[in-house]
Formats: C-alpha cells, sequence, structure tokens
C-alpha cells in the first residue's frame, strides 16, 4: 500500500473558485470549530443549514405518512359505508363502535376529527413545513453563495419549534375527548365554544398552542431566509442573477412573514374568547339548554383573519413548488427558463395579489355582495400571472433536449396538475358560481389538485433532483418513475371524479350521504374515488422505501454535478462540510440558466464570461 | 471566534445581517397589531358598540415610556462618547421608566374595570384590554433584554467594541419600536372611537 500515491483529483469548479473566488477566511475561523464534533449537535442539535433541512424533509415525510393513513380511514367511511370497520378497532379503540350484529363503523365525531386533522397536518405540517422548511433550507444558501443562513442558531430554533408543535399536535390524538374536529380552517363556535363539539374542548386547545409554535416556527425560518437572500449573496450574484428557486423561497418567506401574525391575532382572540369569557367571535348562543353570556360576536370576523392568512398560505405552499419545478425543468430540458424576468415578476404580482383576494373564500358567508365583486375581480386576476408561468413551463419544454428523469417527470406532472386545478379556480372565483359550487366537492377536487397535488410533486421533483447533493447518492430511477406514473394517474383518479360530485352539490365535510337520496347515484363514484385512493396510497409506499434505501444502499454519486446544472450548490464537494466550500466563496458571473449557449451544452454560474460574450438575460 | 460568527462576516450590503432580521421580526409584529386593529374597525362598524373614554392614566403612561426611549437613546449616545457614568445611568434609567410603564399599565387597566368596562363587558372594552395586552408582553420581552444590558453595563468594563455596539443598537431598536407601537395604539384607539 505505501508505494501507492493517489493523486488528488482537482476538479475544474475548484480551480476556478480558486481564481475568481472570494477570500473570506473561513478556514481560518473553522479550525476549533466546536459545532459539528459530535453526534448531538451533528444530528439532532445541528445548526447547519443541510442538516435542518433533511430534518425537517424527514419530519414532514413522517407527517405525510399519518395525514394520508388518515384520508385513507375516512375515504373508507365515504366509500363503504355498510362496511364492517371493526378490524381497525385495536388501533383505533373506542372510535370504532361495533353494534350487536358485530358491525363496527367509524364514530361520526371521529370522521370530523379526522377529516381535520388530516387537513391541519397536510397543510402547515408537510406543504409548509416539509416543502419550504425543508428546500429554504437547502438551497438558499447553497444557491447563493453563502455559508449559512444568517443565524444558524435561529435556524435550528425553527426546526425545533416545528418539532415541538408537531408533537403536541400528536399528542392531541390521543385525548379521551379526541382531537380538534372543526375543520382544518378552525371557524367558531366550534372553535371557539369549548362545550361545542367533544373535539372542541381539550382538542382545541392543544392544536391552537401547537399552531402557535407552528407559527413562531415559520417566522424564526422566514426571518432567516428573508436576511440570507438580501445580505449574504456572494460576490457576483446580483438579484437578476438568483435561480427562480430562490426568488420564490424569497417571496414565499415574504408572504409568511406577513400573514401568519395575523393567523395568531386570530388565535389569541379565539382563546379569549374560549377561557376568558370575551365575545370576539362568540354571538348569543343557546346550547344545552342554557343560555350563554356572549353577546354580538362575530363569527364572519373570524372568517375575515382566518383567510387573510388563508388565501396566502395557499401561494406559500405552491411558490416553493414552483420554483422548484422552474429549475428542474430548465436543467433537465437543457434550456434556458423561458421568460426569467416574466417569472420573477409574475411571482412577485402572485405575492402581491394573494393579499387582496381572501374573500373568495367567504362568498357565501354573508359578506356584502358589493365587496365580493371587489374580491372576484382581484382572484381573476391572479389568473394572469399564473398563466404566464404555465407558458413559460411549457415554452421551456418545447424544443428541449428533455430528460425524462423521475425529477422532470414529476415536474412536468406539476404543470399538468396546476392546469387542471388553476382552470376549476376560476369557476370558484366568481362569486354567482360559487353559490352553487362552494363547500361541495368541487371545491376539494379544486384544491387538492392545483394545491395539495402539484405542491406535491414540485416536492417530488426537487427531492428526486436534489437527493444526490443532500445524502451524496441517487435514488433508484426505475423505482422513481413507477412512483410517477402510479401517482400521476392516481390522483386524476382520485380527484377528478370529486368535479361531478360538486357539480351535482354533494357537500363536503359530510360523514355519509344516504339520506339524501338524490346523492344515492354517486355510491359507486365513492367507492371508485376510496380505491384509487388506497392504491395511490400504494404507490407512496414505494418511494418511502427507495428514499430510505438510496441512504444507504443507493447508488453513489461519483461526480459532483450529475445533472449538469449551472447553480452553485453543485460546485460543492460531494460531502460537503459545515460552511459548504471549503476554501474560497465561490463568485457568480452570469445568471443561473446559461444552457445551450455558444455550443456549450452548460455554462456553471462561476465561469466568467468568455472575451467577447454578452451575458444573456 | 467560532464558526457561527465566522458564518456572517463576508456580507455584502452595509446593515448588519442581525439588524436587518430584527427588522423583519418587527414588521411582522406589526402585522399582528394591523390585524387586531382593523378587525377593531370591522367589529366597530358591525355596531352594539360601547363607547367610553379612555382613562387618562393610559395618556400619561404615554409619556413614561417616551421618556424611557428617550433615556435609552441618551445613554446610547453616552456609550458611543465613552462617558461610562451617564451611560448607565441612563441606561438603568430606561429600565426603571420600562417597568414603570408595565406597572401603570396595570393601573389603567384596573382604571378601565373601575369605570365599568370589564374585560367581558362589551368587545369595545375586550378589545382595549387584549390589544395593551398584548402590546405588554412585547414589552415584557424588551424589559428582559434592557436588564440584560443593564448587566452588561454594570459588570463588564466600558469598551466600545462593534459586537456591544451592535447589541446596544438591536436593544435600542427593540425598543424605540415596542414604545412607538404604543403610541400608535393610543392614537388608534382616541381617534377610531
Ligand atoms: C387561478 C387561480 C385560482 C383561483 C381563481 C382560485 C379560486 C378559489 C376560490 C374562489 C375558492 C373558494 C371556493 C369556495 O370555498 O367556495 C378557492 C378555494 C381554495 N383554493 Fe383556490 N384558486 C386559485 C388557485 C389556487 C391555488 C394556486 C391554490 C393553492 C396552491 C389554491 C388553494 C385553494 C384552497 C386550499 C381552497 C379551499 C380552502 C378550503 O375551503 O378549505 N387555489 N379557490
Ligand atoms: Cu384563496
Amino acid at each position: 500500500m505505501a508505494n501507492v500515491v493517489t493523486k488528488p483529483e482537482v476538479h475544474e469548479d475548484d480551480l476556478l473558485i480558486e481564481e475568481y473566488g472570494y477570500d473570506d477566511h473561513f478556514h481560518e475561523h473553522h479550525h476549533g470549530d466546536k459545532y459539528q464534533s459530535n453526534f448531538i449537535t451533528t444530528y439532532i442539535f445541528s445548526q447547519d443549514h443541510k442538516m435542518i433541512a433533511k430534518q425537517f424533509l424527514i419530519t414532514g415525510m413522517f407527517w405525510a405518512i399519518i395525514g394520508a393513513a388518515m384520508s385513507l380511514i375516512f375515504r373508507l367511511q365515504l366509500g363503504f359505508p355498510e362496511e364492517n370497520m371493526a378490524w381497525i378497532k385495536p388501533l383505533l379503540g373506542k372510535w370504532i363502535t361495533v353494534n350487536d350484529a358485530g358491525v363496527g363503523s367509524l364514530a361520526p365525531e371521529f370522521y370530523y376529527a379526522l377529516v381535520t386533522m388530516h387537513g391541519t397536518i397536510l397543510v402547515f405540517f408537510v406543504l409548509t413545513a416539509g416543502l419550504s422548511g425543508t428546500f429554504s433550507n437547502l438551497l438558499i444558501p447553497l444557491q447563493v453563495g453563502a455559508r449559512d443562513m444568517a443565524s444558524p442558531f435561529l435556524n435550528m430554533l425553527s426546526y425545533w419549534f416545528f418539532f415541538l408543535s408537531g408533537t403536541i399536535m400528536f399528542l392531541s390524538l390521543f385525548l379521551n375527548t379526541g382531537p380538534f374536529a372543526g375543520g382544518w380552517t378552525a371557524y367558531p363556535p366550534l372553535s371557539a365554544l369549548p362545550q361545542a363539539s367533544s373535539g372542541s374542548g381539550a382538542g382545541m386547545t392543544l392544536w391552537l398552542v401547537s399552531l402557535v409554535f407552528f407559527v413562531v416556527s415559520v417566522l424564526l425560518g422566514g426571518i432567516n431566509y428573508i436576511t440570507t437572500v438580501l445580505n449574504l449573496r456572494t460576490k457576483g450574484m446580483t438579484m437578476w442573477r438568483m435561480p427562480l428557486t430562490i426568488w420564490a423561497f424569497f417571496v414565499t418567506a415574504i408572504l409568511g412573514l406577513l400573514s401568519f401574525p395575523v393567523l395568531v391575532s386570530a388565535f389569541l382572540l379565539v382563546m379569549f374568547d374560549r377561557g376568558l369569557g370575551t365575545s370576539f367571535f362568540l354571538s348569543e348562543i343557546f346550547i344545552g339548554g342554557q343560555a350563554l353570556d356572549h353577546v354580538g360576536g362575530s363569527p364572519v370576523l373570524y372568517q375575515h383573519l382566518f383567510w387573510f392568512l388563508g388565501h396566502p398560505e395557499v401561494y406559500i405552499i405552491i411558490l416553493p413548488a414552483m420554483g422548484l419545478v422552474s429549475e428542474v425543468l430548465s436543467v433537465h430540458a437543457r434550456k434556458p427558463i423561458f421568460g426569467y424576468k416574466a417569472m420573477v415578476y409574475s411571482i412577485l404580482a402572485i405575492g402581491f395579489l394573494s393579499f387582496i383576494v381572501w374573500a373568495h373564500h367567504m362568498f357565501m358567508s354573508g359578506v356584502n355582495p358589493f365587496i365580493s365583486n371587489f374580491f372576484v375581480i382581484f382572484t381573476l386576476i391572479i389568473a394572469v400571472p399564473s398563466a404566464v408561468k404555465v407558458f413559460n413551463w411549457i415554452a421551456t419544454l418545447y424544443g428541449g433536449n428533455i430528460r425524462f428523469t423521475a425529477a422532470s417527470l414529476y415536474a412536468i406532472g406539476f404543470v399538468s396538475m396546476f392546469i387542471s386545478g388553476g382552470l376549476t379556480g376560476i369557476f370558484l372565483g366568481n362569486s354567482a358560481i360559487d353559490i352553487q359550487l362552494h363547500d361541495t366537492y368541487f371545491v376539494v377536487a379544486h384544491f387538492h389538485i392545483v394545491m395539495g397535488v402539484a405542491a406535491f410533486f414540485g416536492m417530488f421533483a426537487g427531492i428526486y433532483n436534489w437527493y444526490p447533493k443532500m445524502f451524496g447518492r441517487f435514488m433508484n430511477e426505475t423505482l422513481g418513475k413507477i412512483h410517477f406514473w402510479g401517482t400521476m394517474i392516481g390522483a386524476y383518479a382520485v380527484f377528478w371524479p370529486m368535479h361531478y360530485l360538486g357539480m351535482a352539490g354533494v357537500p363536503r365535510r359530510y360523514y355519509r350521504f344516504d339520506s339524501f337520496a338524490a346523492f344515492g347515484q354517486f355510491d359507486a363514484m365513492n367507492q371508485f374515488i376510496t380505491i384509487a385512493a388506497i392504491v395511490t396510497f400504494g404507490f407512496q409506499l414505494l418511494f418511502v422505501i427507495n428514499f430510505f434505501y438510496s441512504i444507504w444502499k443507493g447508488k453513489k454519486m461519483t461526480t459532483r454535478n450529475p445533472w449538469g446544472a449551472t447553480t452553485l450548490e453543485w460546485t460543492t464537494p460531494i460531502n460537503a462540510g459545515h460552511g459548504n466550500w471549503p476554501g474560497k466563496l465561490p463568485t457568480v458571473q452570469r445568471w443561473a440558466y446559461d444552457y445551450g449557449k455558444d455550443g456549450q451544452e452548460f455554462i456553471p454560474q462561476i465561469q466568467p464570461l468568455g472575451k467577447d460574450e454578452k451575458e444573456s438575460h | 471566534m467560532n464558526a457561527t460568527v465566522a458564518m456572517t462576516d463576508y456580507r455584502r450590503n452595509r446593515i448588519h445581517p442581525k439588524k436587518f432580521a430584527l427588522l423583519i421580526a418587527c414588521a411582522s409584529i406589526m402585522m399582528m397589531f394591523a390585524a387586531f386593529t382593523s378587525a377593531y374597525v370591522v367589529r366597530q362598524a358591525a355596531g352594539n358598540w360601547l363607547e367610553f373614554r379612555l382613562p387618562d392614566l393610559f395618556y400619561f403612561n404615554t409619556g413614561v415610556i417616551l421618556l424611557s426611549s428617550l433615556s435609552l437613546h441618551s445613554s446610547y449616545l453616552a456609550f458611543k462618547r465613552g462617558n461610562t457614568r451617564l451611560y448607565r445611568l441612563l441606561l438603568a434609567g430606561a429600565l426603571v421608566l420600562g417597568l414603570a410603564f408595565l406597572a401603570l399599565q396595570y393601573q389603567a387597566w384596573q382604571a378601565l374595570a373601575a369605570i365599568g368596562v370589564e374585560l367581558t363587558t362589551n368587545p369595545s372594552g375586550s378589545f382595549v384590554y387584549v390589544i395593551s395586552g398584548v402590546h405588554a408582553a412585547h414589552i415584557l420581552g424588551g424589559i428582559a433584554v434592557l436588564i440584560l444590558a443593564v448587566l452588561h453595563a454594570f459588570i463588564l468594563p466600558h469598551r466600545l467594541t462593534p459586537t456591544r455596539k451592535l447589541r446596544f443598537e438591536l436593544t435600542l431598536i427593540y425598543w424605540h419600536f415596542v414604545d412607538f407601537l404604543w403610541v400608535y395604539l393610543l392614537l388608534f384607539f382616541t381617534f377610531q372611537s
């Protein structure tokens, strides 16, 4: 062995960074870095954004499995209300009531609890924390050329507040009275009156506490993301050279910082109504044979406050997915993103407009119809920047030399889902049509396709694409493609039929429909949806297996930049330590989308412009 | 020097990232109060709204918190000039005035209850309690920071290092912010009813 000298491989990127990079004397400080020295500081209380990203991702996956499993249970109830559910009693205990004939059925209260928890978990824990938490953390420092977030410590706290929030919500599942059951939007009086339903007592208390901690987590994260993007970009990384991922995460963080505090305000008022007898949201109520002291509260006021967060929240979910998709499409189509500046302006326009459309969720709650007009107009205007983005994604693909990987398939699937769900949004945005469609399965179909499925697709595109960056190994591509086709077909099979249910007026959040003769015709459709949901869930298990198997056994990454991408994250060593670049920081010489320029397949952002080369935009 | 500090040594803008982060945090606190005050306006428009006059103590107390801000600012100037005695004195003064503000807010709530406006009497009063209460919670956070600053001032030797200057400036920004937040709230209560 002794005389085998392996010459350390010199990487072209390292030479570029050495020549043009920016020396921040990082290595001098780095000696004696106590922060990564043992198991606890490396894997648990880590301050490295890359590790925090993985923590967000894996916690998000945990919640996704729980949330999806819940939906299967309530789908069984909807599809097969007569079937015996006694087999699941060992898991759900008293929430399955077994009658004299030995036939078990789901308790109605628990059905509502499941629907509520499913929504809360998926919207907040999976598609907010699991999506934007994961990828903002992973990509912001890497793609802007920073050593870490502005405050790695607050970043760590952000994850642990999320964890705490999740723990509290998880505990609420085991309460004797059950978790909160009044819908993910937590409208009063079910949320503000502890005696309103069994989940409105302790369940709602834990729900509120959990979500307040969740907001703390979002705010700590968001403060960091914004500061890092504005203050810690490396030399040469002007705003107009940032990849669209970063633009998306940046605007997402701003939306979060401006809207989540409003939710906290609403929650505080709910807490006062619950515990201290105020009447912000509770009007005169007679319940359980007793008239309450509350006078003059306005439940609609809560709806205003909730949807002031709620609508931006749906864009907090979709914008990161849009950013990831833009990047993945461009990389795998081997073409610059079409209309980069238009993409940025659309992100900004969507971000701005998302604050002035909230009452489209309230057309039917008795708001003044003239006020509705205002919200109809702005709601429909949102379709314009959305359409610009869709057009640009398709134009990016058009004529591209597309590599059909799991990542790019998911990105293309995202575009399909976003179109389908966006179109139904335009129907709902008309307050007159919404009279028929509000609170029906049409709305459920709309937001699951445009937000639920689309955001998941963006997330999957991101995971398959950046998995090598996170774990130094690849996920299995064949399994990934099977996962894609199963999910693509499965998701449409689940949600497409719901449009028909909704147009026929089938209301959402009902436990069973057999007392409505008009809906009897949909029994077969409901069974079909339930079976499709179970099959689609099965395909997700494939993903989970692939994910964990590949962490240890996946194909090893041998080159730094497997997809031939231009952005900075692929210039770090394969297993980059805390601080990302071992020596100098890279400096940025060009925009992020130089694909197929001047006969070169791609030109990394660290490559200086050639002599007569003009920077493209 | 540890790695955590080193991470932020190469910032690109003149404003320090920590200061910038604090300003963002202030904006998000502001949104919370914007939500409260808009809810107030919307609820007021719906009627069944008790009109009452705020106890004078609230106005008097505004003077106290403004003085506290002034004292802290002067202390900061003295700190930069190297005048240790004045720096310590005015800093302690800011803390005492801050505590006084809290105590007097409590008195003001009692005065409010004494004129028959209790927490649950009518939403108009409930809003005053909740909004000024949540504001007081933010003052409490500021007090905690001021206590730290006072401890630093009296225990550590007076040295104008960048870290200490930054720390002072962060304290100053937050304290000014919560003070002017109160001025906004008071003006809101006064002119909105
Ligand atoms: C073209 C753009 C869109 C328009 C015009 C639109 C319009 C609407 C309208 C009017 C409603 C209320 C329907 C009702 O309750 O009666 C609604 C519900 C909803 N939308 Fe959209 N939408 C659009 C895009 C999106 C996007 C991009 C997302 C998420 C990423 C989204 C997520 C939701 C959610 C979550 C709900 C239902 C919330 C609930 O009641 O539980 N929408 N949409
Ligand atoms: Cu909306």
